[in-house]
Formats: C-alpha cells, structure tokens, sequence
C-alpha cells in the first residue's frame, strides 16, 4: 500500500481498486527488478507483453465483445498510473497500443477490421504503433506531408516519412495518418492500417536517447508502399481523426504522470527516513520537508485532477480541453517531483539503482510528446479566449 | 509495507481507522491451488467462503476474480478469536457442500493462531492434511510434503479432505482484469454466521515493548574484536 | 488439586526438547493448580518406551507410553484419537502441547474432538480462578494478546524455546496405552519422515540464529554463514524470504512473515537489508547483530549492534573470533 494522503481509495469503486492492485503487484514483482537495467541498455522489456496482454491491460477500456476488459474510464486511467509508477516506457507501450492503435481502429475502423485486429491486439498478438508525426511536422500534424493516393482499383499508396513512433520497430502494423487530397489541407487526412512487412515500409530505431530508453522509439519510412481498400479506415477523416486519438492517450498520460511522481515521492519519503547525516534522518531537517510537502501537494492536486476527468469521461461529458489541462499540469508537476526527488536523494540519485533520475529524464519526453506543455497551453488559451495563438 | 497497529480505547480491539483489509499469503496460495485443480479436472467448481463483517466479500470478490466461481460470506460482525468458534460455523456451512477438498491457508495474519483448519476437518470428520509444501491428487487419494524442523514428511491421504497450505506450494496468479470485471456478475450468498459462544476471550490487547536502539559499532573486519567484546561483556551471549 | 496432560513430541525413536518443555509447562500449571498430577503422553515405534523414563526427570508423574511398530512416523489420526480419549477420560485442567509443525498440527485436532478451543504459540500462562489466561502474539506478533480460556481442559500449545526443561524428577510410572484406532486403518498416512540436511539444531530451539540474504550474491556463499555457525558450536542457519524463493535455501529455513518465527538469544543478520517481511520473522530476538556494506539499510535500524562493511571479509574475521572466544571457555 502506498501514500494516500487525501484517501482517494475512498473515492475509487471496490473494482476500480481491485484493478489498481493487480497492476500494482504486476509492476511490483515484474517491472521493477528489471526496468532499471533496461533503461540502462536502452531495452523495452518485450518478453513481459504476453503476461500484460494476459492481465487485460491493452485496450482496456474497450468493450468486452472485441476480447477486451471492458473497464471504465478510471479503471483505464489508474492501470496507466500504476505502469508508469514501474516506467514511463512501459505505460508508454500500453497506451500506444490502446488508445492510438485500438482506439482508432475501435472508433474510425470497419465491423471487420475491429473483429479482425480487436481480439489480437488485447492479447498481444499484434502489436501496432501510431504514425501521425513527421520530422518536420510535429506539434503541427495538420502540415503533415505524408500522402496517400487512392489507385484506379481502390487500393492506395503511401509515401512519407514518420518519426518518434514508439514500437515502430516491434509492431506488425502501423496506424499511417496521410492527406489523401488537398496537400495544403488538413480535411483529408485519413487514417490506414499499414502491415509493417509491406514492401516499401521500413522502420529504424532512433538512437542515442537519454529519455524513454526502456521504449522503442523508431523512424518510419514508407515508399510506394501499396495497400489494399480494406487497409483504410472508413470513419476516419481530418486531422480531427488522429487527434481524438491523442485526446485517449493523453488522458492516460495524465494519471500516468502521477504514478511517476508517486514512485520518485516515496522513494524520496523512504531515503529521508533512513537516511542519516549529522547525527539523524534527513527527514527531520526543515529544507527536506518543504521538499516532501510541496512533492506531496502537488501529488495529491494531481490524483484529484486525473480522478475527476476520468469521471466525467465516464460520464461522457468532458471535453479535450479539460484532459489537456490535466494532462499539461500533470505532467509538468511530475518533472518538478522527480527532480526534487532526486535531489533529495543526494549522490545516491544519480544511480540506476534509484528510480527518481530515471523517471526525471523519461518525463522530459512525455512533457514533449501527447501534445508538448506549450501546445496545450495555448489550447487552454483558446478555450478560455476563444482566441487563437497558433498561427497568423 | 509495515502496518503499525493501535490498540482501540476499549483495550480488548484493533484501532481499525486506515487500516486496509486483504486476503493474507497463505488464502492467495490455497485459492491458487483450488483453481489448479480445478484446471486439472474438467466439471470442477471452486467456491470461497469466508467469515466476518461485510468487508470480507471484497477478499471473496478477490478470489473471484482470480477465477473461484462461486462465494459464500457467513456473515458476523466481528470475527471472534476463539478457532473453534469460527471451525463451529464453517463446518455448519461445508457440511451439506459435497466438497472433494476443502483447503484453508496455513494461518491467518490477523490472529495467528493457525487452528481453522484442521479443527474445521474435526468436526466434519474428514481426513486432513496440514501446511502443505506440495501436492498431487490422483484417482481419489492424495499425496503432500510438509516441512518439519529439518525434516519433511511424505503424506498420503484419502478424498474427500481439508488441505491447510503452506508456503511454496504455488505463487497465486494475479486477478485479470477481465477476472476483476466477471467477479461482479458471480454469485456472492450471505448468510448468518452460526458462531457458538466462544471459549477464549480477549481480556487485553498491547504492543510489544519497543526495541532499545541500536548502534553501529563499527566498520569492516576491525570491528569484529569490539563485535565480540560487546556480545561477551554487555549483551552476554557469548 | 487438578492434573495435567502434556504431549511430548517424538520423531522417530527420540524425543524431542520441545516435548519435554510441554512436560515442565504442565508442571508448572500442576503446581499452579494446587498441585497435581502431570501425565504426558508419548507416540513412538518398538523402543520408545525406553526413553520414557527421561520424561519423569522433567516432572512427569504418569508417562502414557503408545508404542507401537507402526508408529515409526506420526500418525495424526493414531495421535488425535489417543489424545483425545484419554484426555477426556482423565479430567485434566489443562492440555500442554508445542507450537512446533506436529503441534500445530495435532492441537487443534485434539481441542476439536473435545470440543473446546486451542491457542497456539503461547508465551506465558497463569491461572486465574477457572480460567486461565495466556499471551499471545497477534498480527505476527506486532500485537501481543492476553487471552481468557474458559473451556475445560484448557488446550495451550507453548511457543518453542520460552520455557526450558527444568529437572524436577518424579518417580515417573509407566502406563502402557494402545493406540485407539489401528494405525493402518488411518486415513492420512505419513510414508516418510525425511530427515534434511541442515544441522541437529533447529531454527526454534537455538540459542543463536545466523540468517543469510541477498548480499551474500550466491548460494554458494552460504558456506561462509554455515562456517560461523560451526564455529558457535550452538546456532542454526537461516535464510530470508528473497533467497528461498530463488531456491538457495529450503523454505523451512525461511525467517519472516510468511516463514518461521523465531526468537533466540543472539540473531546475526548477513547480507540482509531488512525488509519489513523479514523482521517480522526474528524481531523479538534479545541481541541483534546486523553485518551489511549499506549503512542505510533498514536493518541497522533494529540491530543492536551494527557493523558495515563486506560481509566477505567481515564474517570470515568473525569466525576466527568466535573460534577463539569459545576456545578460553
């Protein structure tokens, strides 16, 4: 059991923590004696998918009848927290596969292409990853320059490149979002699922990262890559599209980035206690508990946050603007938690043995990613203006 | 986690405030066991019953959710100490079950008496077979190991049965996620726990008395002679 | 004036010392009573009668010998039934068994047939008018419980280890009782008793515990903690949960939450860190000694003395020490 300061367990249903704990106890006995050494040899811990696709964790929240769990929206929320409390490339994974490549399929795809992809994404069978950014198209998707253009026989082909897809290299498909019109507009966007192995797709891993290391994170190249009609996704169309999708995973991200903070807190909590300098714990010195109460304050602020998006998701009555909001200062207050966290940790935090320096460098990437800190600022000021801040 | 208990203002209780009821080790490994048998041998079922107030039907949902297809919770407002109280009443409840093997966890945590399950076994009059390490049935009978003190002991044993189990039996899978939402839908029955008037009694409840703190003597293989020095002059055990 | 029945564990053809600390318990709770009878009975193969009369040297008036060539190995059914039987026939105010695996096994069997309760793992009993009252620990042992029994006899299995056998010589009668039910017509039956390779002492009855962990890197690093325990001539070798999961160790050799409780006079944690799992297994033992290179490892937080440093250069020292500590005595 862990630091619930404010009882939040109350305000979770029996079976919401019942799902809580089983994550728990995965991440606890599976991820984390290994994660460390993961990160360090910039390895994902592939050999653990079929035990989290055997736990329910892909796709959760999506209906029981494609073979997954079937789980509202907190329950959906709170496994995110507990894998990134074990990583950040490990949450990453699973939110990839459920929200960005389930989710689309689920909501833009065909009663075949979900009966076919549904049941062998959730039990690891397939694993997909999400193609929407570009080298040069990042926080912009809608300039994205990737095409798709429709044959005489119905079948497309694709030419474009992608970049930062996470489980590109591992994946049997790739969810490709390309104009399939008018290249300086984003209305014909659509989205295609792409069979990795088609000639013309290749995927290189992106070498050299200092953050998300226990992540696969790899360059996409389609050319001339040809698929047939059924590869498209019927209901897909717009940049809309793919941002809904973001809006899934990045609701994720937002309790995600708690587990974190909650990982680097505790860790700090129990170092401060054992730890002696000048004759007794560092926890009894005044400058360590300012540390320990603003961590735990903005830890707590943050559960809430999550907590209650993930209520009004369920309720279906939230708004994308209100999971940019958690997901922007969530995200934000867990770099700020780590970071203390691994100062409190003294010289012993800078070793892989200690987990807050890990989860300070990997959450420099989910900072960037999902929509950077930036961007969903100024959608938070276009909600509350209605003013846009993107371009002239 | 360390849990740090407080005695209630009535003395002979728990402070119950903040403290988290789970199903202990030793029921997480006889579930597991349960449900390996029932994987072995097609057409079983697996039932987890359970005494006390009503947070013990989330421990019953847990082992549903690890795959037990029925619960029962005899229902009481305090689990009573007295073993033989609580044997009284499941064994009331198992009588009419038509049960092949019943199996307990070893002890449970909270009063660490460990006695359940084989008094439970006495008044059914049912062979049992306590602390079990490891274990095979086959056509009607059964063989266990238990570990002794420096020893183990090869058991074989007739069905029906009651089983106690013991580490190393197994490791208790983790409940799905869809085991967590097909729990809900499983029958859970309440009924009136039939606790006789229990014999043993809780007169006072009290903490241990805190260690005296220790101190670190010493660094590397020099401070082995103040090590012993120490342990002959001032602790005395050498 | 009320007599007392004890049960004196034997493996084989030997009697345990956890069954003669259930005859000086009995014969503490006789006199306690007003005086009385002791009665302490004894299972065993061809030949255990002859150790019988040992058990008079602890206090006991009556020793009721069951011997019985198929009793090489305990026989819990031949144990309940014979227990039971005389026990109800003899009145006794009290039934003093030992926590020990066997006493926690036939215990609770004997209470039941009687139909009165049982409480295990008891550390101390005094009699207050019809009841008697016993400690005993709850929540592994982080609560201690004192406990009214009222039922009649009152049913206590002994902690091992807190009461040593006291010579208190009796003249000691032999009764010759035959086994209640025929021990073939058992429907548990123990095959084997396989004795294991640790040494003679136990975890529960040693004067001193030395527990191994992670911080002895490999299993075959157990030799060093094997050598101290030589060298001390009176300690057991334990281990935490972390290395007997992996396999280093047998589970009976686990100490903690999950494993075995103990509590001798001095406990040497090696390699250990201290996990709450694992002191919940030896905290109440009297001296504690931690021996880990981390000097934040929790460990030290309940040792009495601390020494940081390489166990591998650490223990070795230490053993040389104990070896010529023990040699001036």
């Amino acid at each position: 059991m862990a630091t619930d300061f404010y009882d939040i367990d109350s305000a979770l249903s029996e079976e919401e923590r019942a799902v809580r704990d089983t994550i728990r106890a995965f991440v606890d006995e599976e991820v984390l004696p290994i994660i460390g050494d993961c990160y360090i040899e910039g390895r994902f811990p592939k050999e653990l998918v079929p035990k989290m696709a055997e736990l329910g964790m892909f796709g959760a929240n999506l209906p029981e009848e494609y073979g997954c769990a079937g789980l509202n929206n907190v329950s959906y929320g709170l496994i995110m927290q507990e894998l990134e409390r074990g990583d950040s490339g490990v949450r990453s994974f699973a939110s990839v596969q459920g929200a960005l490549v389930m989710y689309p399929i689920f909501a833009f795809g065909s009663e075949e292409q979900k009966r076919h992809y549904l049941p062998k994404m959730a039990s690891g069978e397939i694993i997909g990853c999400f193609g929407l950014t570009e080298p040069d198209y990042g926080s912009n998707p809608s300039g994205m320059i990737t095409r798709a253009r429709e044959q005489k026989d119905g079948s497309w082909v694709l030419n474009g490149a992608k970049m930062w897809i996470t489980n590109g290299s591992t994946a049997q498909v790739a969810i490709v979002w390309a104009k399939t019109g008018d290249e300086k507009s984003d209305k014909s966007i659509r989205g295609f699922v792409v069979p990795t192995d088609a000639p013309g797709f290749s995927a290189k891993d992106q070498k050299g990262k200092l953050s998300l290391r226990a992540s696969d994170t790899s360059e996409l190249v389609l050319q001339d890559v040809k698929v047939p009609a059924t590869a498209l996704l019927p209901k897909s169309g717009g940049i809309k599209s793919p941002l809904m999708c973001l809006t899934q995973a990045r609701y994720g991200i937002a309790w995600g980035a708690m587990g974190a903070a909650m990982a680097c807190y505790e860790e700090a909590l129990a170092y401060a206690g054992n730890r002696v300098m000048f004759g007794r714990p560092i926890g009894g010195f005044q400058l360590q508990q300012q540390r320990l109460a603003d961590m735990l304050t903005e830890l707590v602020k943050g559960q809430l946050l999550a907590l209650h998006v993930g209520r009004l998701k369920d309720a279906g009555t939230f708004l994308p603007q209100q999971v940019s909001l958690a997901k922007r200062n969530n995200v934000s207050v867990a770099t700020d938690i780590a970071r203390e966290a691994r100062r409190l940790l003294g010289a012993n935090g800078i070793l892989a043995e200690y987990a807050s320096m890990r989860h300070m460098a990997n959450l420099e990437s989910v900072y960037t990613y999902e929509g950077t800190h930036d961007i969903h600022t100024l959608i938070l000021g276009q909600a509350v203006t209605g003013l846009s801040a993107f371009e002239n | 986690m360390d849990v740090r208990f407080k005695v209630g203002a009535d003395a002979i209780s728990l402070d119950e405030t903040g403290l988290k009821f789970d199903i202990n080790d030793f029921d997480a490994w006889a579930v597991e066991a349960a449900l390996q048998l029932r994987e072995k041998n097609a057409g079983s079922e697996v039932t987890a019953i359970s005494l006390g107030p009503d947070v013990v039907q989330e421990t019953i949902r847990k082992a549903l959710s690890m795959g037990a297809d029925r619960g029962v919770q005899l229902k009481a407002d305090k689990v009573p100490f007295d073993g033989l109280a609580i044997a009284t009443a499941l064994a009331a409840e198992l009588k009419t079950g038509g049960y092949d093997l019943i199996l307990f966890g070893k002890m449970s945590p909270d009063s660490s008496n460990g006695v359940v399950g084989p008094m439970t076994a006495e008044l059914l009059a049912l062979p049992c077979v306590t602390a079990i390490s490891s274990l095979a049935i086959e056509g009607g009978k059964g063989t266990a190991k238990r570990e002794l003190e420096g020893a183990q002991e090869i058991v074989e044993f007739q069905l029906p049965a009651v089983l106690t189990v013991d580490e190393g039996l197994n490791t208790a899978r983790y409940p799905s996620l869809k085991g967590i939402m097909a729990a809900k839908k499983k029958p859970l029955d309440v009924k009136p726990a039939q606790l006789p008037t229990p014999q043993v009694t809780v007169r006072k409840l009290e903490l241990p008395p805190e260690r005296k703190a220790g101190r670190i003597i010493g660094e590397g293989a020099t401070a082995v002679p103040e090590l012993i020095r120490l342990l002959q002059s001032e602790a005395k055990v050498l | 004036m009320a007599n007392v029945f004890a049960f004196v564990e034997s493996r084989g053809s030997e009697l345990r010392k956890v069954g003669l600390e259930a005859v000086t318990a009995a014969r503490t709770l006789a006199d306690d009573s007003g005086g009385g009878e002791v009665h302490a009975m004894v299972l065993g193969p061809t030949g255990i009668a002859g150790k019988a009369q040992q058990i008079a040297q602890y206090g006991a008036d009556v020793m009721l010998v069951v011997e019985h060539a198929d009793l090489a190995n305990y026989s819990p059914e031949v144990a309940t039934a014979t227990a039971a039987e005389r026990i109800k026939a003899g009145g006794y105010r009290g039934a003093i068994f030992s926590t020990s695996a066997q006493g926690r096994d036939l215990a609770p069997r004997v209470a039941a047939r009687l139909g009165v309760s049982v409480v295990t793992d008891v550390l101390s009993f005094e009699v207050d008018g019809e009841a008697i009252i016993v400690r005993h620990p709850i929540n592994i042992g982080k609560v201690i419980a004192t406990l009214a029994i009222s039922g009649k006899p009152a049913v206590i299995a002994m902690r091992p280890n807190v009461i040593s056998p006291a010579q208190n010589a009796k003249a000691g009668r032999v009764e010759n009782v035959p086994p209640a039910i025929d021990p073939k017509s058992a429907r548990v039956i123990v095959k084997e008793t396989k004795q294991g390779t640790s040494g003679k002492l136990d975890l529960a009855e040693a004067p001193v515990v030395i527990a191994g962990g992670r911080g002895l890197k490999v299993a075959e690093n157990f030799k060093l903690v094997e050598e101290l325990a030589a060298a001390f001539g009176n300690a057991a070798v334990g281990a935490t949960r972390a290395v007997t999961d992996d396999g280093w160790r047998p589970h009976s050799d686990q100490i903690g939450q999950t494993g075995r409780l103990v509590s001798p006079e001095l406990y040497i944690a090696v390699g250990i860190s201290g996990a709450v799992q694992h002191l919940a297994g030896m905290r109440t033992s009297k001296t504690i000694v931690a021996i880990n290179k981390d000097k934040d490892a929790p460990i030290f937080k309940i040792a009495d003395y601390g020494l940081v440093g390489d166990v591998f250069e650490i223990i070795p020292a230490l053993t040389a020490a104990v070896r010529e500590a023990k040699k001036h005595h």
